[in-house]
């Protein structure tokens, strides 16, 4: 038998909120959100790093079902290998003193790991300011992505937290790259 | 004309535009994933409304707790609508709520006001 109670201490000795694996749909964000409503209700006072922390999960989660067809909300297929790894991802929320942080990993196609790097890289090197001027350009100029995303995502992430996003690209095979990627809202 | 009213979700905002009393507003959460379907109607009436050429001051009144990227973008929308009508020469005011210390949704309306001609009053509420 596994050993639960080995794994129910890692997790609480690392201050593990939630966490799942697994194939991402709407609903499940729906609930995870509601879930980590209750959660912050109880943990935290601040009512500013409640609504940050709550704001950047909304954002981490929608970043991770990109890829998931309005129109196709049906079960995964599991023999097709493709669309389990295009829909699969894992979550992990966990806290410590200083901060709350929101860690996902998913896969992506390894022609557009170049792009998203890049556009990670020039949003770590942008300063607060400018930031917020590329976020008013995009939002007033880039015409929507058809599922409304249109990369305002991170710079949001990247504005509410007030933190560098960390990520790494790991090669899986000749199409796939999994992708992780962690942020940390500080605690007031 | 008749009015929009939509009750909120989780993920959708309170929607109630008025035409009578010449108040639209827009109350509570935005997160959804498919935000371009939640606006369109809103939008269509906008557009219905401008041609009944309100002669009272109309309000947007947008009281938001949350929204994400995906809505900013319909919310901007909204506001160009109604920038569009301000331009025709009705009269018209975009206020924005946001919360006492809420600094990120104070930002949020400074950001769409700097995008607008309409006039966009940044409104503080204290906390109850």
């Amino acid at each position: 038998m596994i050993d639960l109670y080995a794994l129910y201490q890692r997790m609480h000795d690392n201050n593990i909120m939630l966490t799942f694996k697994g194939e991402v749909t709407f609903d499940l964000i729906d609930s995870i959100l509601k879930i980590m409503e209750g959660r912050l209700e109880q943990l935290e006072d601040d009512r500013k790093t409640k609504k940050k922390v709550y704001n950047v999960l909304v954002e981490c989660l929608q970043n991770l079902c990109h890829h998931i067809d309005f129109s196709d909300p049906g079960q995964l297929d599991p023999n097709d290998e493709h669309e389990y790894l295009r829909k699969s991802a894992i979550l992990i929320i966990f806290s410590d003193d200083d901060a709350y942080h929101v860690a996902t990993g998913n896969y992506i196609e390894n022609e557009n790991v170049s792009n998203l790097n890049k556009w990670l890289e020039e949003i770590n090197s942008t300063t607060k300011d400018e930031l917020r001027q590329l976020y008013k350009r995009i939002l007033d100029n880039e015409k929507f992505s058809d599922k409304g995303g249109g990369g305002l995502g991170f710079i949001d992430i990247a504005r509410k937290s007030g933190q560098k996003l960390k990520y790494n690209f790991q090669k899986i095979n000749d199409m796939y790259s999994f992708f992780s990627f962690q942020i940390n809202i500080p605690k007031n | 004309m008749d009015s929009l009213k939509i009750t909120g979700t989780s993920h959708t905002p309170d929607v109630d535009f008025n035409a009578e009393d010449c108040v639209l507003s827009l109350k509570g959460r935005s997160t959804p994933e498919n935000s371009i379907e939640f606006y369109r109607p809103l939008l269509e009436w906008l557009d219905s409304y401008g041609e009944t050429k309100p002669t009272k001051k109309t309000n947007l009144n947008i009281r938001l707790e949350y929204f994400n990227t995906s809505s900013s973008k319909c919310i901007l929308d909204i506001f160009k609508k109604v920038n569009g009508l301000y331009k025709n020469g009705m009269d018209v005011v975009i206020n924005w709520y946001y919360e006492e210390e809420d600094e990120d949704m104070e930002e949020a309306g400074e950001d769409y006001s700097d995008l607008l001609d309409v006039p966009f009053e940044i409104v503080m509420m204290e906390e109850e």
